[in-house]
């Protein structure tokens, strides 16, 4: 059996999923129920300064899939809407009837040190196990001058890092925003405050939909709507680049992350892992099938990592950051061609239409035995893989990599770079 | 013989067998479709439908477009979701059977299309500008009505000559009531017919108040879409006794009375035949409540025309399927009381008797042999093998003359066949009429 225990920034739980900051850690009630669930430790809503923000009726936005399945959750809801103290009571009973739980605490200020301070301090009081700033929250908060409008600032996630870290001896992870142009800049910022970890991603600013009848965005309050913040499996593929890019980046590299982003299946956590994070927080995942899932996403990494012989969550951690690289460390020799298998194929024909519309016209139509017959013209392939994207059966087209005898070359060294032209 | 007085628990004869799909199942179903090119289904379909592009409408929401899209093809396209044998026309052929055994419920999405449409009140299709002729439809069936609708939308002005009261065909006189509920053969009729530019005449029969030549006289072309008129005999004594009649006038007893009222079934029902009349009216007489219903086949279970499905549907009705049997005598007394079989078995391909006899006491028998051509009124047109000669412009011997459906030799005598035939054969009017 795999060592699920997980540490991130001296934080410890006994698995890696924690619930994160958002409406299932509102209250005692809930985090209770998630404990009980088996969920290895939860981040809870972040709480700011009495009195209470005060949250609109008709708060999500739904993004489905064909089939109604939820691909993503847009929200409007701002933090913790009940008074700090009762928050306070409820964070400190929990973490004693839960005490092998990763408890941390969300916190949100205006920019002003003791804002930050005061409310560090009170949290440290009832037992956290560490912080979390909430420096990405992308809708309402930010009008107010915080959330994203801090984190947006890499001065000044650096500024309310250093102010946390003086106030408390608890560790101190940094919530990252998306909504930026480069998470380099702010995961640097948080470092360079002394943060003791980093989390990311928070919701990423949207809008979900737009209701045709009423003619306003979702969720509709009175007739009109706002952008929200949108998460779940539709984010994942953002969420991942983020966690990978600040695990390779010389100044970031090393330093503990929680991932987040669209965690719905052990698969995906493993993903996080293998980029860097020690552990993921989950949210959407929870809300649209309950806590319960928390069990297949123990037992499928548990048992895949004994698959792997992998014993324990550090030696899944950052294993795929060397082979995250730049484009131009890409070999332009390498080639793969598409296979089909015929015994597998059903007959769809729609590796044909896209190949054919949309990309090389490599896919060929042979009118077999009852059934078409579907071939790869290796001269026309580029090995883009869409016709294995478009498969409906599982394994029906693989890649094959061509052995061509041919030498690692990236473009920068290239012969066909024109700027290499110009040296000649 | 059991006389249903009342409506009541016997309502059930007219309910759906195959209900509606939910929004929800609609949803779940349509979501199976993988949108394949050139689709095995579409090229299964008679009329060839374009079916990924319907239920593409069915899941985005479109559903004037996805019933636009059915209707374009396959004008009956309610009546044909709910009798088409899918199982062995676009959904034996879905891509979904050879992955999961299980194909996406094509018929079902097809009705869940059409019906809100024709429901709706409103029509698809206009007029294209009056071409000024005159065609005359013989037959208000689903060949007759497809034509007539595709001529009537080419610009043509339509006359359909029926001798019937109602029109439909054997949709309004010979499905299974299980098959049509809800009156919707008349509701499809009114629907194809608000087109505009088609009159009805019921009452009107060729050979009867019609003649070939007073058709060709009054009119610039004419289309034959007349079904087979007559039903076979079994050529065996006591065919005349009571209580023996055809399954297909028994089928349209059935379907002509409301709710059931006045109809009678036989305690003990024989019915003799293999293809889907043969099963429809077994199945319809379990469910007036017949005690025993039998139906025997000459040859076996894979030589009938009623599809496994078919003869599933008959097995979990409690109908006793026995083949390879053939009759010999109806006994009775002016009334039938029984029948007298043989036993068959096939030699090299040949049915033979085996001199072995069995009786099945009777005191109902219906007959669901097949239907001919009814050759009469046809005087001056070319048959071979009981039908009525085509070109593949569904041109007959007779120069201005026109036939599909039923009448005519085409693929399988399907509903969808004779709407393919009526849309087909329309199209071929309107050039023949463009160039004349």
């Amino acid at each position: 059996m795999a060592d699920l225990r997980c540490n991130i920034a001296g934080i410890t739980a006994p698995n890696p999923f924690w619930l994160a900051s958002a409406p299932p850690t509102d209250k005692a009630y809930n985090v209770v129920r998630a404990f009980e669930a088996g969920w290895g430790g939860v981040v809870w809503k972040t709480l700011g300064e009495d009195p209470p923000v005060v949250n609109v009726s008709s708060r999500y936005g739904a993004h489905y899939d064909i089939d109604r399945r939820l691909l993503g959750i847009n929200n409007i809801e701002l933090i913790s809407d009940r008074p700090l103290e009762v928050n306070l009571r409820e964070i400190a009973e929990v973490k004693k009837a839960w005490p092998d739980r990763a408890m941390v605490v969300s916190l949100m200020a205006r920019m002003e040190e003791q804002a930050w301070a005061d409310l560090a301090r009170r949290i440290e009081a009832a037992g956290a196990d560490g912080l979390e700033l909430n420096l990405g929250c992308p809708h309402g908060m930010c009008e107010r001058g915080m959330g994203s409008a801090i984190g947006q600032v890499p001065e000044m996630v650096e500024q309310v890092t250093r102010w946390v870290k003086a106030a408390t001896r608890l560790p101190v992870i940094v919530k990252l925003t998306p909504n930026i142009t480069n998470i380099l800049w702010s995961a640097e910022a948080a470092k360079r405050g002394g943060a003791d970890g980093i989390s990311l991603i928070n919701t990423v600013n949207s809008i979900i939909s737009v209701d045709l009848d009423a003619m306003a965005p979702t969720p509709i309050v009175d007739g009109v709507g706002t952008h929200g913040g949108y998460c779940g499996p539709a984010v994942k593929p953002m969420a991942l680049n983020m966690v990978a890019e600040i695990a390779r980046n010389g100044f970031t590299a090393g330093i503990p992350i929680s991932g987040i982003g669209g965690v719905t299946t052990w698969r995906d956590a493993a993903e996080f892992l293998a980029l860097g994070a020690s552990g993921v927080q989950v949210c959407t995942a929870a809300m649209t099938y309950g806590f319960k899932i928390v069990e297949d996403m123990i037992s499928g990494l548990s048992n895949w990592m004994d698959e792997k012989g992998y014993e324990n969550l550090d030696q899944v951690t950052g294993r795929a950051v060397r082979n995250v690289v730049d484009w131009n460390a890409l070999n332009m020799n390498f080639s793969t061609k598409a296979l089909i298998d015929p015994a597998l194929c059903i007959d769809c024909g729609r590796c044909h239409i896209a190949c054919e519309d949309t990309s090389h016209q490599a896919i060929r139509i042979v009118q077999g035995e009852g059934k078409r017959l579907f071939t790869v013209e290796n001269e026309d392939c580029v090995g883009c893989n869409l016709c294995l994207h478009v498969c409906p059966v599982p394994g029906c087209i693989t890649m094959h990599p061509e052995e061509n005898g041919l030498p690692y070359v990236t473009w920068p060294e290239d012969a066909r770079n024109p700027m290499n032209l110009e040296k000649v | 013989m059991t006389v249903i007085s009342a409506v009541d628990s016997q309502t059930s004869v007219y309910d759906d067998l195959v209900p509606p799909l939910t929004p929800m199942q609609a949803m779940a179903e349509a979501s199976r479709c993988l949108f394949c090119y050139d689709a095995p289904c579409v090229r299964a379909c008679p009329t060839s439908i374009d079916i990924p592009v319907f239920i593409r409408g069915i899941a985005t929401g479109n559903m004037k477009g996805a019933a636009t899209t059915i209707l374009s093809s396959n004008i009956m396209g309610g009546t044909c979701a709910r009798v088409c044998p899918t199982e062995i026309l676009c959904e034996q052929v879905c891509v979904r059977n050879t992955a999961e055994e299980r194909p996406v419920a094509i018929g079902r999405l097809q009705r869940h299309a059409v019906d809100p449409l024709i429901a709706s009140g409103s029509h698809p299709f206009t007029r294209a500008a009056p071409t000024g002729k005159r065609v005359a439809v013989v037959g208000a069936g689903p060949a007759g009505l497809s034509c007539a609708h595709g001529l009537a939308r080419l610009g043509h002005d339509v006359t359909v000559f029926e001798a019937k009261p109602k029109s439909g065909g054997l949709n309004e006189y010979g499905l299974a009531a299980y098959k049509m509920a809800g009156d919707f053969a008349q509701r499809e009729v009114d629907f194809i017919l608000k087109i505009g530019g088609i009159t009805v005449e019921h009452g009107r029969r060729l050979g009867g108040d019609l003649t070939l030549a007073g058709l060709r006289r009054d009119f610039d072309a004419v289309f034959l879409g007349v079904g087979l008129g007559e039903s076979n005999r079994l050529g065996i004594p006591g065919e005349e006794f009571l209580g023996v009649e055809d399954a297909i006038t028994f089928i349209g007893r059935l379907r002509q009375a409301p709710g059931g009222a006045g109809l009678f079934v036989g305690r003990n029902v024989v019915v003799i035949g293999g293809g889907n009349t043969a099963i429809d009216a077994a199945v319809q007489a379990r469910k007036l409540g017949a005690e025993e219903v039998t139906l025997v086949y000459r040859r076996g279970r894979g030589q009938m025309r009623a599809t496994a499905w078919e003869q599933e549907l008959a097995l979990t009705h409690g109908v006793i399927l026995r083949t390879f049997a053939e009759p010999v005598r109806i006994d009775g007394d002016g009334r039938v009381q029984g029948i007298l079989f043989e036993k068959t078995r096939l030699e090299g391909g040949r049915l033979v008797g085996t001199g072995e006899k069995f009786s099945i006491a009777a005191d109902m028998v219906l007959k669901a042999v097949g239907q001919k051509l009814a050759v009469r009124e046809l005087a001056g047109i070319d048959l071979a093998g009981g039908k009525i000669v085509v070109d593949p412009a569904y041109r007959t011997s007779m120069a201005g003359v026109f036939a599909g459906g039923d009448c005519i030799a085409s693929g399988e005598d399907l509903t969808v066949q004779s709407v393919q035939d009526g849309k087909l054969a329309a199209l071929s009017i309107h050039s023949f009429l463009m160039t004349a």
